[in-house]
């Protein structure tokens, strides 16, 4: 690895002054999982700062509450979050994906708030994330603003995050009663590996018939993909094999994948298809045993 | 270019404090600042567990942190699982049931098992193979470290009765 400077403030105004005063050639670190692999591996040769997250407070922290909802600081890594039985019951879509980043090693490190600020279409937390109607809580030089995560990343490798700013922290609503959320991918092996497609879906349902829903996909797109048509068209539908096949229908419709060492743009459509109905039955079974 | 900076940790229960550039990961502090080899670099991106050590009681693939990160924490590595020279029951289990050819990606998973019996002293075959998902062998085909794992958790169980 080239030189890199280190350093670990312990405020968002420290962290913001030196990722400012460094104009695109600091990087913040949270767990390192994707960041080290990268400066290894020659990607960010104009970085020579690694800005340490996690002796920040507000990164670090897991804020829940049944009213309020839950604020998950960017730095929080893996096992805090499956590790919390709060978050478990109440966002279960954010245990799937939790459990399924890497190996156990994998998630003693890496974090939510990396992934998302990675932002690469294949990233397992973010589906889940948009399912569960987060909003990314940035901070910056002239402030601090909030950005929905489905609005977060731009491109692949890249985000809404401007000069100066970080992601300090994402926050989710408190679920109302009737909801049930997943996130599942598929992998052509068990565990340890990037996804093909991914799916996170969410309902909330009133007895048999879906209130709302929301669907975002995985590596399908070039960014996580959030099909908002798919939770207008279910709404008020009833929760059946019928309305589930139209969401896979429309989650294929909406699919713009490329074609890759992991799969053909048609593999990856029929994915899409079929990763829907599976999650978003999930979802509606969770809902139910939550009504 | 600044310098090296000075990070102090506890390492196999003792407190050990060395010098590092910032660029250096804690697997390269361990094996080429400290002297600890033990702990194997096997692909250098997180993948293969090679150079797995417990770090404030969570396993971590040393690879993938910064020497400096490791300022005031607590590790194992593989050379503080056994005790003096009496193995550890998840080293004998190993050794008695060949669960090791080549033996590069041994430490990684010894240390990575004694973390899951820690945590779960009796773990299902599911549980084990997906906690040393992070664990990499291209020699002995897994089922002998499966096995392994079985025998020292009942070895462990025993012990403790």
């Amino acid at each position: 690895m080239h030189w890199i400077d280190f350093t670990s403030p312990h405020s968002v105004r420290e962290a913001v002054e030196l990722l400012n005063d460094a104009n695109g050639s600091a990087r913040v670190l949270a767990g390192g999982t994707d960041l080290l692999v990268q400066l290894r591996g020659g990607r960010f040769d104009d970085v020579n700062l690694v800005v340490d997250g996690k002796n920040i407070p507000e990164l670090n922290e897991i804020t829940y509450d049944p009213e309020g909802g839950l604020t998950l600081g960017a730095a929080v890594p893996c096992y805090r979050i499956y590790g919390n039985a709060a978050i478990s019951r109440a966002y279960p879509g954010l245990i799937d994906s939790a459990s399924l980043i890497g190996g156990t090693q994998i998630q003693g490190r890496a974090s939510f708030g990396g992934n998302l600020c990675n932002s690469t279409p294949s990233g397992d937390s973010i589906p889940a994330m948009i399912a569960h109607s987060a909003v990314a809580n940035i901070e910056g030089p002239d402030g601090h603003r909030h950005v929905a995560v489905e609005d977060f990343c731009t491109g692949p490798g890249s985000n809404v995050l401007g000069r100066g700013e970080m992601l300090v922290s994402i926050s989710f609503p408190a679920p109302t009663s009737g909801f049930g959320a997943n996130y599942m991918r598929f992998i052509p092996r068990n565990e340890m590996d990037i996804a093909v497609a991914g799916a996170g879906t969410s309902v909330v349902l009133d007895g048999d018939t879906i209130k709302s829903a929301r669907v975002a996909l995985a590596a399908v797109a070039p960014t996580p993909l959030y099909v908002s048509a798919i939770g207008d068209a279910i709404a008020g539908k009833p929760a059946n094999d019928d309305t589930l096949a139209e969401a896979g229908q429309m989650a294929k419709d909406a699919a713009t994948p490329i074609t890759d060492m992991r799969g053909t743009i048609e593999y990856r459509k029929h994915l899409c298809d079929v990763l829907t109905r599976r999650s978003l039955q999930i979802a509606i079974d969770r809902a139910k045993e939550n009504a | 270019m600044p310098g090296k900076t000075y990070v102090q940790t506890r390492i196999n229960g003792e407190p050990v404090d060395f010098l590092a550039e910032p660029r250096q990961s804690l697997l390269e502090c361990l094996r080429d600042v400290i002297g600890l080899t033990g702990s194997k670099e096997g692909c250098n991106d997180g993948n293969c567990g090679a150079c797995t050590v417990e770090m404030d009681g969570r396993i971590v693939t040393s690879c993938l942190v910064l020497g400096v990160e490791a300022e005031g924490s607590d590790i194992t590595t593989i050379e503080g699982i056994a005790e003096g020279s009496e193995l550890h029951p998840v080293q004998q289990a190993f050794l008695e049931n060949a669960a090791l050819q080549c033996g590069i990606c041994t430490p990684g998973f010894i240390v990575a098992t004694k973390a899951l019996l820690d945590h779960n002293p009796d773990p299902t075959e599911h549980e084990i193979r997906f906690w040393l998902a992070n664990n990499l062998c291209r020699c002995t085909g897994y089922d002998k470290i499966v096995r392994a794992v079985q025998d020292a958790a009942s070895r462990m169980q025993e012990a403790s009765a």
